[in-house]
């Protein structure tokens, strides 16, 4: 279990590593928890890694009235401990809290586990249902259709996520995340987050496969989520109902 | 003179454990930390598929000479457990597949380069044809008369078959309660934290092959290791390294060690082979995989009156050296009645060959799977009296009074008040008041209360092995005490520690005897070079055993300190004891140290009978009766059940155990809470499923799911001592026990949670998803 063979090509900056990024057979790593098991698996065996937490423009935090914008290399570390803004209720804290366990937040990123796009990661869905943004080198995605299926995203080659823009909702509102794991830190088997404000509510429901699955103002109900469901086994779509009705508001 | 227990190191006593201090610094020597100049590193090609005819082997061009297949391997011999037991079929288990391949991850050719990551490149150029053939993935379905035949020559793919009728088949009439269930435990892989690896390379100067060997069983794997190759065996050293877990994974002679062994003494240069986590997995999936048809036949009041069973155990494609196939199905037979007293009995087993990786007995062998299949039919005859489930047990436990007590199935069991150790957990979880706030749940989050009583027969002898006929029988165990000339003792052991503590309790029973400050100790364990022979660490032996060897060494080695001593104070040797480091006399005293300086540096002071042995004795040790120790325990467990979401969780957890007389009990609790983590994977987590084409499911620990911290309750944990008759010290082997209980704990506990909805899970783990199934269909 010994990853095959690459070079390492250390970007300086993020222009530097869209040029390293854009030719053939290159994998970014970010944090490297998913992709460096995946290279020892040799399930995946690129010529060249560029690793992008060395790039300074990669890192920070800043925050508006209306939006805090994370740098894509923030690790989940530094999310977990409040070492970065954060919404009302420290609700990026403790999704952080409950990734994996602590060796992992050390290194893993925000930006790393979007692209990344594994269907049962936290950030995907946390917030896809928080209506977040991706910044990209070339441009603004919503969270919501930049993952297309699992394990793929919208980037194109050389294409770099920058940050993570997530829109401050208005005080006083509903939010819950629930995730069903056999142990604390695995990967959800169910997951689901819902957010509720003064104008309107999301509700995403993760670990399905894919992307999230994303229903907004009427459709938000157990009714509507088992209406998406159907795809589901009857034991998964079961289980997967008690987490979202653990999200919904009373 | 007599040995005197001494002062607070000794048998008793929660002395913090001599070897915690290099581990706990990260200064420990395990396998992948020794690497002598020159090794390179072996990866082995292993067969994708899980039963295929070997067509073609190609090694890549340019690599021909650091590539091996069986067809390279002149000479050496395949691996063979022949039981002696009437009916069993051999297998033979090549080192490299030669031909045919019976489960994912087979080795089929191995590669050697200076580093691991060079040597798994130059595997994944070995061109290999397989021609897949139809695979048997299930115990079951692989005793259908059409079912494809593992191994040649073989009428059907049963190892084994076993059949015992045990009392008067009438009596079955007589029940007013009938149960039945079918039970299945799902296949495991044991997940020590340091996998299989080994070091090996030939010694010109001793003209002998020194391998350095993750191993519980130096010993055994020295005796197989030889035969296997065809040297002598004095000329073959195996030297166990600190080891990081074995529980019966390292309880065998591999492949890996056969092939390493051959390619050092042709090669010239060290070898190594360190197995890696996707390895273990996807080959190492190895245990505890059971099947049972049970009924069982009661009174009215719950007095049980008979038994019957048929019991698969799925063996896996080969009978591994030493154990064999059909070590697990033989004690299935043999101890499922367990502790309870009833008048008859029947069980089949069979030892099914199937497609997977050939079967190890993991800590408590067949007794998880066993406890709690016997332990259900308890709950299952509570329920149809309308009894509590430990008042049923009460009505059937063997009484104190009637110990030592020979039970249905001729097993002895030496001592116990099991009664009384089932009492204190109920007492323990408060049962009442969990009924209580049990009827107040009727949501969709139940409450469940189970248990579990069940015995461990430990440091089984030559007469319990020598009928099955296994390569290895266990007869006296031997030690060596040898005092150095400064005072200090070397104990020298044939067995293995790899975390239970040995290092340090050994030296507790020399300091019972000697009062040597055990800091002035050396254990010296798992190497063949510089130990007596044993058959190693395995079946809760070592207390009972190696103990049993280092108190009779010891005790003769004070003999021959107590005549020199007594000569050095100008005594009779009838007035002088040993004891707290000293030999003391009416007069004074003088120290052991005193003693040892005497005899090795100013012999002139000796007297002129002193014993020319000097002060190294080598002393062997059986119990007065070598049918085994039986500790017992009782786990009580109450839980809470989501019926939604299918979560489980521990809400309780409380343990009466009686080990005998305990050495050191703070070791004894670490080997109990071990056990119970590792019994509360097989209740809970623990399942490696194969696929129809005999395909493994999980190839990392994220896939195959084992409890860690979080998952391990606070376990209250209460003793008995009834001391063993027949050892040493009283003392009882209780290594496995914690890993029996849990699974039939849990699983009553959890059932007892769904009955009020009328579900129930009837195979282990008992997952969300098995859990959601059940209530779903008893909604439905």
């Amino acid at each position: 279990m010994k990853a095959a063979a690459f070079d390492l090509a250390v970007p300086e900056d993020i222009s530097d590593a869209a040029t390293l990024l854009a030719g053939e057979d290159r994998r970014a790593m970010a944090g490297g928890q998913s992709l460096g098991p995946m290279l020892n698996l040799r399930a995946t065996r690129p010529a060249w890694i560029v690793p992008l937490t060395g790039i300074a423009a990669l890192h920070g935090a800043e925050q508006t009235s209306d939006a805090i914008t994370l740098g894509a290399a923030t690790t989940h570390a530094a999310l977990a401990d409040g070492r970065t803004p954060d919404l009302e209720g420290g609700v990026l804290a403790r999704i952080a809290q409950g990734i994996a366990y602590r060796a992992v937040r050390n290194r893993g990123t925000i930006g790393g586990s979007l692209c990344h796009a594994d269907p049962a990661a936290d950030w995907l869905t946390t917030l896809t249902a928080l209506d977040a943004v991706v910044l990209t080198t070339t441009r603004a995605v919503p969270l919501e259709g930049f993952v297309t299926g699992a394990y793929r995203t919208l980037l194109v080659q050389g294409e770099i996520v920058r940050a993570i823009r997530i829109p401050k909702p208005a005080t006083g509102f509903h939010w819950r995340y629930h995730k069903l794991c056999r142990k604390p830190g695995e990967f959800a088997h169910a997951m689901a987050a819902c957010l509720a404000t003064t104008d309107g509510i999301r509700l995403a429901i993760g670990a399905v496969g894919g992307p999230p699955l994303l229903l907004t103002g009427d459709h938000v109900s157990l009714a509507g989520a088992e209406a998406v469901l159907g795809f589901l086994d009857p034991v998964d779509r079961c289980i997967q109902l008690e987490a979202v009705s653990r999200v919904l508001p009373a | 003179m007599d040995g005197v227990q001494s002062n607070g190191e000794g048998v008793g006593r929660s002395v913090p454990r001599k070897e915690d201090d290099r581990y706990l610094r990260g200064r420990g020597l395990f396998i992948a930390d020794i690497r002598p100049q020159g090794t390179q590193d072996l990866a082995f090609v292993r067969a994708p598929v899980a039963h295929a005819r070997v067509t073609a082997i190609r090694k890549p061009a340019g690599f021909e000479h650091c590539v091996f297949t069986a067809a390279d391997l002149m000479g050496v011999l395949p691996i063979t457990a022949v039981s002696g037991l009437p009916g069993f079929k051999q297998s033979s288990q090549l080192v490299l597949a030669n031909g045919r391949v019976r489960h994912v991850g087979e080795a089929v050719a191995v590669c050697v380069a200076d580093t691991r990551a060079e040597a798994e490149d130059i595997a994944e150029l070995v061109e290999v044809d397989y021609e897949e053939m139809p695979a048997v993935s299930d115990m079951l379905a692989g005793m259908a008369v059409d079912a494809p035949r593992l191994h040649e020559g073989w009428t059907d793919n049963a190892f084994l078959s076993t059949r015992v009728d045990i009392g008067e088949a009438s009596v079955r009439t007589n029940a007013a309660i009938v149960v039945r269930r079918t039970l299945r435990t799902a296949r495991q892989h044991m997940a020590p934290i340091e996998g299989r690896g080994l070091v090996v390379q030939w010694d010109r100067r001793l003209e002998q092959l020194v391998m350095h060997s993750s191993t519980q069983m130096p010993h055994i794997v020295r005796t197989g290791l030889a035969e296997c190759l065809g040297l002598p065996q004095e000329a073959v050293r195996i030297i166990a390294p600190d080891v990081g877990g074995g529980f019966g994974y390292k309880g065998i002679l591999l492949p890996e060690e056969v092939v390493a062994g051959h390619l050092a003494m042709r090669l010239g240069h060290p070898i190594r082979w360190i197995e890696d986590r996707r390895e273990s997995l996807t080959g190492g999936a190895n245990c505890r995989e059971h099947h049972y048809e049970l009924t069982a036949y009661a009174h009215a009041d719950g007095r049980l009156i008979a038994l019957d069973c048929e019991a698969h155990v799925d063996a896996g494609a080969y009978s591994i050296y030493p154990f064999s196939a059909c070590l697990e199905a033989a004690q299935v037979a043999s101890i499922l009645p367990g502790p309870y007293d009833f008048e008859a009995y029947r069980c089949s087993t069979w030892s099914v060959a199937t497609n997977k990786p050939p079967i190890l007995p993991y800590r408590g062998v067949a007794r998880a799977g066993v406890a709690y299949a016997m332990e259900t039919m308890i709950d299952a005859i509570a329920r149809e009296a309308g009894l509590e489930p430990h008042e049923v047990r009460l009505r059937n436990l063997i009484p104190p009074e009637a110990m030592p007590f020979d039970n249905i199935t001729n097993k002895h069991f030496d001592s116990g008040d099991y009664p009384q150790c089932l009492r204190r957990v109920v007492d323990a979880i408060d049962v009442p008041a969990f009924r209580a706030r049990q009827r107040q749940a009727t949501g969709p989050v139940r409450l469940g209360l189970g248990m579990a009583i069940f015995c461990e027969q430990a440091a089984h002898g030559t007469s319990v092995y020598a009928g099955w006929g296994i390569p290895m029988v266990p007869g006296f165990e031997q030690a060596q005490a040898r005092m150095s000339p400064d005072g200090g003792l070397e104990l020298r052991v044939g067995i293995q520690s790899h975390g239970q503590g040995l290092e340090t309790t050994l030296a507790q029973v020399a300091h019972s005897i000697l009062g040597v400050p055990i800091a002035r100790m050396r254990v010296v364990h798992g190497d063949t070079g510089v130990t007596p022979y044993s058959t190693g660490t395995w079946g809760s032996r070592c207390m009972v055993m190696a103990g049993g060897a280092v108190a009779e060494a010891c005790t003769q080695l004070a003999h021959r300190i107590a005549r020199i001593g007594a000569h050095l104070l100008q005594c009779s040797v009838a007035d002088v004891v040993v004891g707290d480091g000293e030999v003391r006399g009416p007069t004074g005293s003088v120290s052991i140290e005193t003693v040892a300086r005497t005899f090795y540096l100013r012999p002139q002071d000796l007297p002129e009978d002193v014993d020319g042995g000097g002060l190294d004795v080598t002393a062997g040790y059986k119990p007065e009766r070598d049918s085994g120790t039986f500790s017992y325990a009782a786990h009580a467990c109450t839980v809470s059940v989501d019926t939604r979401s299918g979560e489980i969780k521990l809400l309780d957890y409380a343990i009466c155990e009686d080990g005998g007389v305990l050495v050191n009990p703070m070791i004894a609790d670490g080997q109990v809470i071990g056990g119970v983590a590792q019994g509360i994977g097989t209740a809970l987590y623990e399942e490696m499923a194969f696929d129809a084409f005999g395909q493994p499911s999980a190839a990392t620990l994220a896939d195959y799911s084992i409890p860690g911290a979080t998952e391990i309750p606070v376990l209250r944990i209460d003793h008995m001592e009834t001391p063993s008759p027949y050892t040493r010290f009283g003392q009882k082997g209780i290594g496995e026990g914690g890993a029996i209980g849990p699974p039939a704990a849990i699983a009553n506990a959890v059932n007892d949670a769904l009955a009020g909805i009328g579900a129930r899970v009837d195979r282990l783990p008992i997952t969300a998803a098995r859990i959601v199934t059940a209530v779903m269909a008893a909604r439905a």
